[in-house]
């Protein structure tokens, strides 16, 4: 992709459990550009969280590495910077400042002994240089643009006071603080109630717009990628099996595994007519096959219904199905 | 009219602030009172925080009500000596959200499910055994799963496993407290028909808590809306979703990420946080939040009225519903 702020290609990462190399992502391609909000979605354990955390260098030592592949960072500075094998300094540096995280659980981000006003200061100060006064200021700044009412108020309260709503608000400001080129958000809204994830989606959409920045969003919700993304990258044990723009995969998935996805959704209404006429809700059978005992061809296979021999010969390519959509599935043309 | 198998009446429960923290009592349920018929489900729905684990709990006795009575099929709850409770106990089963925590790690399923019988004594050991392998059936799971280990089962597998220990008690009555809540969506819609034939075919009576509004629509019969420790709304499920009227239930349905550009182009985002229920608003508690609130809705508590048959709502601002 050109202009790309972030472009992973070939990502594999691996964990090392009992002395194998147990595969969380395999063969990853995905480019984000300034301005454009890109969601990765899939059912636990897909591989989502490991993704970000292979961006962000913080797989856990040891135990997690990058096995292969390339991930690039266009920085402020206009300079591309490879992730992979970068020193921990300079991955420091570039954390919080270049690209920033926010965490399904606030708390993971926020630190209990101090005022939410001074967390959101401490990287304007560290990686922007600028005075206590002044990014103190900046701070209140910030969060009066999150949302939060009475910002000099809240911003010297600590975490404990605010609500689970606020505290998604203050970790929001706190990853937005030095202007990141891009935003990572773990599944931002799953731990919060409907009520108050519809106000911070519309407050990250608001957010999004007037900085564009890259946002990779990650979610388990199809709605929410809906309300949130241009474009979406579904995975599945570990590999991406579609990608595209969001209203034409919603509209035409070209795999099994996304259009499956996509009628277990409940639609509001339709449950009550299924369950009058008797009728099962749409599921997609089977589970999950599990990475350790991963199948020679296409994961998906034990649960898809146009599985044939040749599907669990090999694993099937991400192929061009148009331009700009992709597919891991040779029977794409049927779905 | 339906026969009637549990009658919730005024049922209020406020939690005592403990040890050395001082301040008002959690206001947890206020005058709580629905019907469940014989054989039916009724939904239980709310943000987290608005009662939905505590009503489940009260009527299954396994905390105190502050008060209000909880009549199942003739008897009150409430009033049960140790040992009527004792009796009454294998009648009525609770499903736990988390299939991981409320299951033994060091115990076979074949052991788990056995428990509650054993502890009750019921027939006798083969008996027992039989009673448990016909419930491991029941939800679906293979015979082998009784010799093995929960942490060999998946998330969907293992809530498969929570409610066959349910259902091992022959229980007339079954609280499912999120019991898909923690489950990916396509494992969700699995246990959902799971739950649903089980309830059907063994004429169940169930009260199932969700916090999510497009769950509970395939299960239920009838749903109930909470927030804040009242009920906002009841309405038979097909109707609650075609004709909401209270606002609360109007907003968390409109609140539900969709892909539906006309949906959402409709939404209307609430402000504002839920209240402490420490210090519930006056009057309508909802009318901190509400986009329809005028002065009068913080004099008195509105009454929970039926606006046609079966259907009722605890709002005042009739005209302005529609
Ligand atoms: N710290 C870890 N140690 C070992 N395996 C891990 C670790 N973190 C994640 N994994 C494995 O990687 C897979 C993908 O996990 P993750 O990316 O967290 O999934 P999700 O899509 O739910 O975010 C999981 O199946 C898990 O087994
Ligand atoms: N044991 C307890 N002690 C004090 N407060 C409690 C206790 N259990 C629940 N609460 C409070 O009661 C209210 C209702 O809780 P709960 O019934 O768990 O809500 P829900 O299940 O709808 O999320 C909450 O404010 C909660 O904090
Ligand atoms: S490759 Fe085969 S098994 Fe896999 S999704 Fe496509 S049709 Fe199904
Ligand atoms: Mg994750
Ligand atoms: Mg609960």
């Amino acid at each position: 992709m050109k202009d790309a702020v972030l472009d992973i290609s070939g990502l594999t990462t691996t964990f090392t459990i009992g002395g194998r190399a147990i595969p969380a992502v395999q063969d990853l391609d995905l480019a984000i550009a300034a301005g454009e909000t890109v969601a990765l979605v899939g059912e636990s354990g897909s591989g989502k969280s490991v993704t970000s955390l292979s961006i962000m260098g913080l797989l856990p030592r040891r135990v997690g590495q990058v096995a292969a592949g390339s991930i690039r960072l266009r920085c402020k500075s206009g300079q591309t910077t490879s992730l992979t094998g970068l020193d921990p300094e300079s991955l420091r540096r570039l954390r919080g400042n270049d690209v920033a995280m926010v965490f399904q659980e606030p708390m993971t981000s926020l630190n209990p002994v101090f005022t939410v006003g001074e967390q959101i200061a401490e990287p304007i100060r560290i990686h922007l240089g600028k005075s206590h006064r002044s990014a103190a200021a900046d701070a209140v700044r910030l969060l009066g643009e999150v949302g939060i009412p009475d910002p000099e108020r809240r911003a010297k309260q600590y975490p404990h006071e605010l609500s689970g709503g606020m505290r998604q608000r203050v970790t929001i400001a706190m990853a937005l603080a030095c202007d990141p080129q891009l935003l990572i958000a773990d599944e931002p809204t799953t731990a919060l109630d409907v009520t108050i994830q519809a106000q911070i989606l519309t407050l990250m959409a608001k957010l999004q717009a007037e900085r564009s920045m890259a946002v990779l969003f990650i979610t388990h919700n199809l709605g929410v990628v809906a309300e949130i993304a241009d474009r979406v990258a579904v995975m599945y044990a570990g590999r991406i099996v579609e990608t595209g723009p969001v209203q034409d995969v919603f509209d035409h998935p070209r795999h099994p595994y996304t259009k499956g996805l996509l009628r277990s959704v409940p639609k509001l209404g339709e449950a009550a007519q299924l369950k009058a006429q008797g009728r099962d809700l749409p599921t997609i059978a089977g589970n999950v096959p599990s990475l350790r005992h991963l199948p020679p061809g296409c994961a998906f296979a034990n649960r898809c219904e146009l599985a044939t021999e040749s599907c669990r010969a090999a694993v099937p390519v991400l192929e061009e199905v148009s331009s700009g959509r992709h597919a891991r599935c040779i029977r794409w043309r049927e779905v | 009219m339906d026969d009637l198998y549990l009658s919730v009446r005024n049922l209020t429960k406020h939690f005592q602030p403990s040890g050395f923290s001082r301040g008002p009592a959690v206001k947890a349920l206020q005058d709580i009172s629905f019907d469940i018929p014989r054989g039916q489900v009724v939904g239980l729905v709310g943000e987290s925080g608005s009662g939905k684990t505590t009503i489940g709990r009260s009527i299954l006795r396994l905390i105190e009500p502050t008060s209000g009575q909880v009549i199942m099929n003739g008897t009150d709850v409430v009033r049960l000596s140790a040992r009527g409770l004792r009796r009454q106990r294998r009648k009525m089963q609770y499903v736990f959200q988390d299939p991981f925590a409320s299951l033994s790690s060091r115990m076979t399923i074949g052991r788990i499910l056995m428990e509650g019988l054993d502890i009750q004594r019921l027939g006798s050991k083969s008996d027992r055994q039989a009673r448990a392998r016909a419930a491991l059936e029941m939800v679906e799971l293979p015979e082998d799963a009784f010799d093995r280990f929960a942490h060999e089962f998946s998330g969907g597998q293992r809530q498969r496993i929570g409610i066959a220990r349910a259902l091992a008690m022959q229980p007339e009555f079954v609280v499912a407290d999120e019991p898909v809540s923690a489950l990916d969506v396509s494992i969700q819609a699995q246990v959902l028909n799971l739950l649903r034939g089980l309830q059907m075919r063994l004429g169940l009576t169930m009260l199932f808590i969700s916090h999510d509004l497009a769950v509970v629509e395939y299960i239920c019969d009838t749903v109930i809306v909470l927030y804040l420790g009242r009920i906002m709304e009841i309405a038979p499920a097909a109707e609650l979703y075609a004709r909401p009227r209270h606002p609360y239930t109007r907003a968390l349905l409109s609140a539900i990420p969709t892909p539906d550009p006309i949906r959402r182009a409709k939404r209307q985002v609430l402000t504002g946080d839920i209240p402490s229920p420490a210090n519930p608003p006056s009057g309508c508690v909802f009318r901190t939040r509400c986009p329809l609130a005028v002065d009068a809705c913080a004099t008195s508590v509105p009454p929970l009225r039926e606006m046609v048959p079966g259907h009722s709502m605890a709002c005042i601002r009739d005209e302005a519903i529609i």
